[in-house]
């Protein structure tokens, strides 16, 4: 078995190992340890293709999972999957190693904690690495679940439930609608393999599954990837302990939609549809994310809402840079593709400090007790590593000098700015906006890090607010965000190394081409006064000024109301949707059986009626049928006026009597027929029915004794003689359109063949004897289950009759 | 000829089936009713005779016998009935 899909295998071994290990060392050793080297060791593996891919080579492994519907388990890397790789099993360790400090030894369910981890671990290296649609789709949502179980870790509480109904609900919708698109997609090109979706690009864009297809899958990518207005689950996901938050909601999970978008791109990007989608509802989500962040109180609130922002800063990037396959390949390539590796670049700072972030704010939650603003400050001089670490990764965020957040940022300037003169797509006319949004949304990055360093860590120390003494966290715990806050800095100063070896790859992966255009991604810190430089020493100026009259202008954000606020939405949908689906069922499950009979018929009645009517189905044909004795006749008369005198009975008895009488002019019909067998058998099973029948009536309560008519009903009347004429038109024309001979001819045999003379009971026993068995299984049956409603009866119910 | 005069005696069967179902809807008491029912058993009878004479087929012999059974475990079943109010008694010394 190749090694590369070990690298994904070997997370899902291990979480079975987990729960036995928990058990056998609980006290001794943090489960912790034994998970550490997992993702420790597939990183450093990882590491080793890092030369490889970035010669330009990829590395394809296949086994056989059903080969025979084309599903195979595929591990395919190049240097898109790479850089999510390397970030999943790095962060990973990171976080596992922060875990061992930050969850309980004693208090917690650790098994479950590094089960689900490791699921999670390995569904998403899964998911990079899947070739084949289905299989990431397996994958996509083995995230999914492991994410549910990981924010309702803490599930005694109701706010870790609700995040995890919720973020289910949304993740798995998209999930679906992913699913479909790909099955569209596999349905154009005939193929599973993304690989070979690639060769048939044009095919895919003249197909007119084309957009529904990038629409589906889009909203899959969204909803993963907390886009607008899918964000909603993210912040109610903060539930979740620290370490899952960090990881799954900063670094991997939500980065599952991007990968997403860029894996499609090649297949998508190029297209009016695709640019416009992805570019404007990533330009949305990061103005909203970024206002919303402000107005947080809860530090991990806060930090939820500004990944749904930097997320769309990532989307918009990769949309922006989807022209560059509009345009082809040629000297100017590599200003388009400058958007797509701002966002890699970005992808993966974004990564580093904002996990380094939410590590920081574990911290502080565990070591004070609070993460609400309102109560913390000042603690600065107690927490002085802390506070280091939150300036180095909130100063990134807000994209300043000399963090790896000031590159991207910059860069993601250029590339608004390149597309905003791009003159396709109608960016002529509205193309102004990207660069005015994406500058405002950056203003307020600037604001809410700011806020994060400073309303936490200075002002005045309110120790009675805590509900413990704030003190400096175990070495332990600081050594994962130390390490994440010393890449962001050593990535600002050695960026190109970066470049070099992940992001070039990575762009060839998601503009395929670009390679023989020989693109080069040169990062600099520095080149010039150039108008992104003067952009951001605009957020930095208008930053500080809101920030410093933060109180003054507070108010617009209680101008916004609660209704459109999305959450409300959500709640409300939920609210109502379930009362409503309620009143829907109650109107139609009565609980009447005569409802049901009625829906019954009324739907055999449009469907075969309509059938007949629409279709022509009606054919008659006269020309086999017999003639009509006067036996016949007055046996049918008699049968009619019986059967009518069921229907217009006043009395239940008489309805009974013309019941029986039905059954014994059937007899006669046997007789006239010729078929004396069922014309026994009727009579006697006549007789039986009938006695039963008045057995029954005979035991009606006293009470509410009716003897009254059955109720008139419009729709009933019309229901039932459109049923019967409808029925009878069938058995005309079916007797019309006798298509073969009947195959009765062989039975006539039945001396020969069965040395019987009675056919019928030859036909019985013989040549279909198997039915009768299981005709005897049927009486045998109902022979017992009557036996069994007579004699066992529930004890409570016999005290109830003896009274 | 033969087949006219059959016709006839199954008219007049009709006519005296008809006659029984006026007493079983008109009866005064329910032995006049049961009574009638017998009686139409026995009509019916000799309605299916005279019918396999006209099929010239010897199948029906055995619904013959079975509806003279029938009538009979019948009009014993409504007489218990009327007599003493169920059809089958239980054990007496249960």
């Amino acid at each position: 078995m190749p090694w590369l899909h070990a690298v994904i295998l070997v997370p899902f071994l291990f979480a079975i190992i987990v729960p036995f290990l928990f058990k056998r060392l609980k006290r001794k050793v943090h489960t912790g340890w034994f998970v550490f080297f997992i993702p420790l060791f597939l990183f450093i593996y990882l590491l080793n293709f890092i030369p490889v891919i970035a010669n330009g080579s990829t590395v394809y492994h296949t086994l056989p999972w059903i080969p025979s519907l084309g599903i195979n388990f595929t591990a395919y890397l190049d240097g898109l999957g790479l850089i999510f790789s390397l970030l999943i099993t790095g962060i990973g360790a990171l976080v596992v190693l922060y875990s061992i400090y930050y969850m309980s030894k004693e208090k917690e369910a650790l098994h479950n904690f590094y089960v689900y981890l490791l699921l999670f671990m390995g569904a998403m290296l899964g998911l990079v690495f899947s070739d084949n649609i289905l299989v990431l789709y397996v994958f996509w949502e083995l995230t999914s679940i492991s994410s549910f179980l990981l924010i309702a870790y803490w599930y005694q509480r109701k706010k870790s439930r609700y995040g995890a109904q919720k973020s289910m609900l949304i993740t798995i919708f998209g999930g679906l609608a992913m699913l479909s698109g790909f099955i569209m997609l596999s349905m154009i090109t005939n193929t599973f393999s993304i690989r070979e979706m690639l060769t048939k690009v044009d095919l895919i864009a003249q197909d007119t599954l084309f957009l529904p297809a990038m629409i589906l899958i889009l909203v899959g990518a969204f909803t993963k990837s907390a886009q607008f207005p899918f964000s909603i689950w993210l912040p109610d996901a903060m539930e979740a302990p620290t370490p899952v938050s960090a990881y799954l909601h900063s670094a991997t999970m939500v980065k599952a939609g991007i990968y997403l978008v860029a894996r499609f791109t090649p297949i998508f990007g190029g297209s009016f549809e695709w640019f416009w989608l992805v570019s404007g509802v990533g330009i949305v989500t990061l103005i909203y994310g970024s206002i919303t962040a402000v107005r947080q109180t809860d530090l991990k609130a806060l930090l939820a809402y500004s990944t749904i922002s930097q997320l769309g800063l990532i989307m918009s990037l990769l949309g922006l840079g989807s022209a560059t396959l509009y345009y082809g390949y040629g000297d100017d390539t590599t200003m388009y593709t400058v958007a797509i590796t701002a966002s890699l670049f970005h992808l993966i700072n974004h990564s580093t400090f904002k996990g380094s972030l939410f590590m920081v704010v574990g911290i502080i939650d565990h070591e004070t007790g609070t993460r609400d603003i309102r109560k913390l400050g000042g603690l600065m001089n107690l927490m002085p590593i802390s506070f280091t670490l939150m300036v180095i990764g909130s100063l990134s965020m807000a994209g300043l000098p000399p963090f790896n957040g000031f590159l991207s940022k910059e860069m993601f300037f250029t590339g608004v700015l390149n597309s905003a003169e791009l003159p396709i797509f109608g960016m002529q006319k509205v193309g102004f906006l990207f660069p005015v949004i994406a500058w405002v949304a950056s203003v307020f990055t600037f604001i809410y890090c700011m806020i994060l360093i400073l309303k936490t860590f200075t002002g005045k120390y309110q120790p009675e607010k805590l509900e413990k003494k704030a003190h400096e966290a175990p070495i332990g715990m600081l050594i994962p965000p130390l390490i994440l806050a010393s890449l962001v800095i050593v990535m600002f100063f050695f960026p190109n190394v970066i470049s070099k070896y992940l992001l070039v790859p990575a762009i060839m992966a998601i503009v395929p081409g670009a390679a023989e255009a020989g693109v080069e991604v040169k990062i600099s810190a520095w080149h010039g006064f150039n108008t992104e430089l003067f952009m951001t020493i605009g957020v930095v100026g208008l930053g500080s000024l809101l920030f410093l009259y933060l109180r003054k202008w507070y108010w617009m954000y209680r101008l916004v109301p609660e209704v459109i606020m999305l959450n409300k939405a959500y709640d409300a949908a939920l609210e109502k949707l379930e009362p409503a689906s309620l009143r829907f069922t109650k109107r139609y499950m009565t609980g009447f059986i005569r409802d049901y009979l009625l829906y019954i018929f009324a739907f055999i009645l449009l469907v075969v009626g309509g059938f007949l009517i629409f279709l022509n189905g009606f054919f008659y044909d006269g020309s086999n049928n017999a003639p009509i004795s006067v036996y016949e006749v007055v046996l049918i008369l008699a049968i009619a006026i019986a059967a009518l005198g069921v229907l217009f009975a006043r009395s239940r008895l008489t309805a009974i009597i013309s019941v029986g009488a039905v059954g014994y002019i059937v007899s006669m019909l046997f007789v006239v027929f010729r078929a004396p067998d069922l014309a026994l058998t009727q009579l006697v099973v006549e007789t039986v029915s009938v006695a039963l029948f008045l057995l029954c009536f005979y035991h009606l309560p006293e009470l509410r004794k009716e003897f009254s008519r059955v109720r008139f009903r419009a729709t009933n009347l019309i229901i039932s003689l459109g049923l019967g004429s409808v029925v009878t038109l069938i058995a005309l024309s079916a007797q019309g359109n006798r298509s073969f001979e009947p195959i009765s001819s062989y039975f006539e045999n039945s001396y020969e063949l069965a040395g019987a003379k009675n056919m019928v009971n030859a036909i019985l026993v013989d040549f279909r004897g198997m039915d009768t068995l299981l005709e005897i299984l049927v009486l045998t049956i109902a022979g017992l289950g009557v036996y069994t409603l007579i004699k066992l009866r529930i004890t409570g119910r016999d005290k109830n009759e003896a009274e | 000829m033969f087949d006219i005069l059959l016709l006839i005696c199954l008219c007049l069967i009709a006519v005296s089936i008809l006659a029984c179902i006026y007493r079983i809807i008109k009866g005064t008491s329910m032995p006049d009713r049961v009574i009638a029912l017998d009686t139409i058993g026995i009509n019916l009878i000799a309605a299916i005779a005279i019918f396999s004479v006209l099929l010239h087929t010897r199948a029906f012999f055995e619904v013959i016998l079975l509806i003279g059974i029938l009538s009979f475990v019948g009009t014993i079943a409504f007489a218990r009935f009327i007599e003493r109010g169920v059809v089958i008694e239980r054990k007496r010394d249960q």
